[in-house]
């Protein structure tokens, strides 16, 4: 395994919806500008673990979390301000969710809550973000009509684009690509490979394919816990661990 | 004994009945109110001012008096209560104070309007008087804008509660702070929906009339401030009706207020239409 | 920080705008208790609620009459206005073909609701009136006393106020049947049963509580509305003996004699308020409790 910088790790992280123990004494390094991949039956926790590291899981009363997260060696619950973690750590969601305005305002959202006014840059950063997230060609020309006038694969890239416009250093994407067809899925999936050379991106799939096709490290959910993690290529070739060979090749009950 | 099917025919043909009973009671009152009235209605009764207490002449002041006032209405109204339903919904929806404010809202909501002309006249007219000029355009409107705060704090409410979470987590996922993803994304979402009872509001302050009985003095002149007493179409329309026995201004003004009503109603359905289309898309 | 005091500060005015209807209905308890109670600390609860005589000019003030009449008038319009309101409700519900409803029946019935009360008041003068006037004459034991043989009065209110509380019965009703699951329509038309069957005997239990929650919420209306019941009731300030007989409502009471009272009698008229206002707290509070209890129910 290449050795590089770990930009995100947890310490005995637990979680719980109530006495719903969610995801238990996670302990995982994330590698700076890679791909890590969780994989995990449904259920098994990883979107929860996901909202742990942006903190989106605050937003909900009920939940307790113990342990630690750490962000380029800060934690994450107590060294950083909220919105300054969210402005690092960028969210893509299962179901595309652009806002309903137009494709320009939507990428110049963040921008603009964190205080840039100025026009030029605004229509700076939309189009470099639009580029980025390889969307730019196709809407060029109607940048004020409403997002919802695109397909699903263009509002998740669109999705993708707004994150970038924060200039984020992590990524999270909650299976960006199961709402999608085979070849919005493919787009983005390409995206990722590029995006990985910028930023850290920590994705969450159900798809094996996709896992081994765009993932450094993958991680193993299973009923809140992590059964092995490790490089990708070991982990769909050489499973220690039983569970995750059944899974891998599609045993799991 | 009668077989369930003649039944069935029986019910079913008084069903049909009750409705077109409820249909023909409106065409009746509509009807009959119209064919009244819309010959009164010409350029001169909406211009010219009225005459021996509105016995003859137009009805222009009560014209001008009825949008002062519902502008005003509105510019207490709507502010107050659509904060008042982003903090119901977005700040705390559960809990004991929250439980307060919604039993405050639903009390509010079934206070008759003759009650809410003696807390106006009590509170507005009498204690406020330095303020309001007493009976005047401002103690109405003040009163006014207490007896539709329920309607919009809850239109308001069900429509944030209809904007999907998903926004919001887009919003927070971005860094944004809680006033800013409900000012930026969540308000302007509700926005077809907050109209919808703004709107709703507007009919109903069109309309009323006990409350301003007590409140707004029935000046006709055409008020040139808010401390001004004025008099408004409804209840220039109560006035003539009962105090100077003048039917047929009576059944002109009612012709423009039923005009003005109906026109609410279109746009208020219009919003609601477009607001489906946006959401289903 | 700065951001974060911002955050409070917004935090602090939605509060206070939310606090607005909480503290207006306290402050309405309020100035109506504190100017009527006298009345009723000076000449006695039963004296002012059960007095049948209302002479503010010698100073007795017995509401009995206007209490009879808010009540007399708002169950005639109850009479009159439910099975009218419920029938059309199940019609919209389940029978009426789904163009009709939406083109011709849901406008007309929202327009009913959004026509202002001085509008009815006067069809109520011109066209209700008149017809039971004329009725009236013909019985001959009326036709010396106005207040009987006016038209004016308990009749004519009845009428307008079902008019007037239909779309409030008809509006809940129709959700509370649409909202019986459909599970239970299925269940018995599965058995055979027919459609009005399954109406009567499966549906309208299923939907009661919300169609008396209708019905209820329907009455705090017709205790509550003012302009129309004062335009056609007559307005004498007596306890009626025949549904012919003019009479007063307690809206109106203070509605026809706020304009020119003073000293003691804006106070007795205070006192007025305080009955209905209680009055309608009682109503309103039972639907609620209705409406919640079907829910839990369901
Ligand atoms: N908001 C919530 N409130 C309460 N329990 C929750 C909440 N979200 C998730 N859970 C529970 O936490 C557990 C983990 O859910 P999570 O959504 O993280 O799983 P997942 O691995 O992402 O599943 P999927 O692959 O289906 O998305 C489940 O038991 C779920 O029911
Ligand atoms: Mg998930």
């Amino acid at each position: 395994m290449h050795e590089s910088q770990v930009k995100i790790y947890t310490e005995d992280l637990n979680l719980f919806y109530g006495d719903n123990h969610a995801i238990k004494n996670i302990d995982i390094q994330v590698q700076e500008n890679k791909v890590t991949a969780l994989i995990g039956p449904s259920g098994c926790g990883k979107s929860t673990f996901l909202k742990t590291l942006n903190r989106m899981n605050d937003l909900i009363p009920y939940v307790k979390i113990t342990g630690e997260v750490y962000l380029d060696n800060l934690n994450s619950y107590n060294d950083y301000d909220i919105v300054e973690l969210r402005k690092r750590i960028g969210m893509v969601f299962q179901k595309p969710n652009p806002f309903p305005m137009s494709i320009y305002d939507n990428i110049a959202y963040g921008p603009r809550t964190h205080g840039i006014k100025d026009k030029a840059v605004l229509d700076e950063i939309v189009e470099k973000s639009l580029q980025s997230a390889a969307l730019w060609v196709e809407v060029k020309d109607r940048l004020k009509q409403n997002a919802f006038g695109l397909s699903g694969g263009q509002q998740q890239r669109l999705c993708i684009a707004r994150v970038l416009a924060v200039e984020p250093e992590v990524v999270l994407m909650d299976e960006p690509t199961s709402a999608l067809d085979p070849l919005a899925t493919l787009k983005i999936e390409d995206l990722v490979q590029v995006l990985k050379n910028n930023y850290t991106i920590i994705i969450v799939t159900h798809n094996m394919q996709q896992a081994g096709r765009i993932s450094d490290h993958t991680a193993f959910f299973l009923n809140g816990e992590i059964v092995e993690y490790g490089a990708t290529e070991e982990i769909f070739t050489v499973p220690r661990d039983k569970r995750t060979e059944d899974y891998i090749t599609g045993r799991f009950g | 004994m009668l077989k369930p099917r003649s039944i069935e025919k029986f019910a079913k043909f008084i069903l049909w009945c009750a409705a077109l009973f409820t249909v023909t009671f409106l065409v009746l009152v509509l009807g009959f109110i119209l064919s009244n009235g819309l010959p009164k209605v010409s350029w001169e009764f909406l211009t010219a001012e009225p005459e021996a207490m509105g016995a003859a002449g137009g009805i222009f002041s009560t014209i001008v008096s009825t949008v002062i006032f519902t502008v005003t209405t509105l510019v207490i109204a709507v502010p107050i209560g659509i904060l008042a339903a982003i903090y119901l919904t977005e700040y705390i929806s559960k809990g004991p104070i929250a439980g307060a404010i919604r039993f405050g809202t639903d009390a509010l909501a079934g206070i008759p309007s003759i009650v809410f002309g003696l807390f106006g006249f009590a509170f507005f007219v009498v204690i406020l008087k330095p303020v309001t000029g007493g009976w005047s355009l401002a103690s109405g409107a003040l009163t006014a804008a207490f007896m539709i705060l329920p309607t919009i704090i809850t239109t308001t409410e069900e429509a944030i509660k209809a904007v999907p979470d998903s926004y919001r987590e887009g919003s927070y996922a971005l860094g944004a702070t809680k006033w800013q993803t409900v000012s930026r994304i969540v308000l302007p979402s509700a926005l077809p929906g907050v109209m919808t009872g703004v709107i709703l509001g507007i009919g109903r302050i069109v309309g009323e009339t006990a409350a301003l009985l007590l409140t707004l003095g029935g000046s006709l002149y055409v008020p040139l401030s808010l401390t001004d007493p004025a008099s408004t179409m409804s209840m220039h329309l109560y006035k003539v009706a009962m105090e100077v026995g003048a039917m047929d201004m009576a059944f002109g003004t009612a012709t423009v207020l039923i005009i003005t009503v109906l026109l609410i109603n279109i746009s208020a359905n219009f919003i609601m239409r477009g607001l489906k289309r946006r959401t289903t898309t | 920080m700065n951001r974060e005091h911002r955050e409070k500060i917004y935090r602090v005015i939605l509060f206070a705008s939310a606090l607005i209807a909480l503290l207006v209905i306290i402050m309405i308890g309020g100035f109506i208790f504190g100017e009527g109670m006298p009345i009723f600390t000076k000449y006695g609860l039963d004296k002012v609620l059960l007095g049948s005589k209302w002479q503010p000019s010698n100073h007795i003030y017995g509401l009995w009459p206007m209490i009879i009449g808010s009540i007399y008038t708002t169950m005639g319009a109850l009479i009159l206005g439910v099975p009218l309101g419920v029938l059309t409700a199940i019609f919209l519900a389940e029978v009426a073909p789904k163009r009709l409803v939406d083109l011709v029946i849901r406008p007309a019935i929202e327009l009913l609701a959004g026509i202002p009360s001085v509008v009815y008041g006067l069809f109520g003068m011109v066209i209700i009136v008149p017809a039971i006037r004329a009725l009236a004459s013909t019985i001959p034991a009326y036709a010396e006393d106005p207040l009987l043989s006016s038209g004016y009065g308990i009749i004519a209110g009845s009428i307008i106020l079902s008019i007037m509380i239909l779309p409030t019965i008809i509006s809940i009703s129709e959700d509370a049947i649409r909202s019986v699951p459909a599970e239970y329509k299925e269940g018995s038309l599965a058995l055979g049963a027919t459609h009005w069957q399954t109406i009567s005997k499966v549906m309208l239990p299923a939907a009661s509580s919300g169609i008396i929650a209708a019905v209820v919420l329907g009455m705090g209306r017709a205790i509550g509305e003012t302009m129309a019941i004062i335009m056609v009731a007559g307005n004498a300030p007596i306890v009626p003996d025949s549904i012919f007989s003019s009479v007063r409502s307690l809206t109106g009471n203070i509605a026809i004699e706020m304009a020119y009272s003073s000293g003691e009698h804006t106070k007795a008229l205070f006192a007025t308020g305080i009955v209905l206002f209680i009055l309608i707290m009682i109503v309103n509070s039972f639907a609620l409790w209705i409406s919640k209890r079907g829910l839990k129910n369901a």
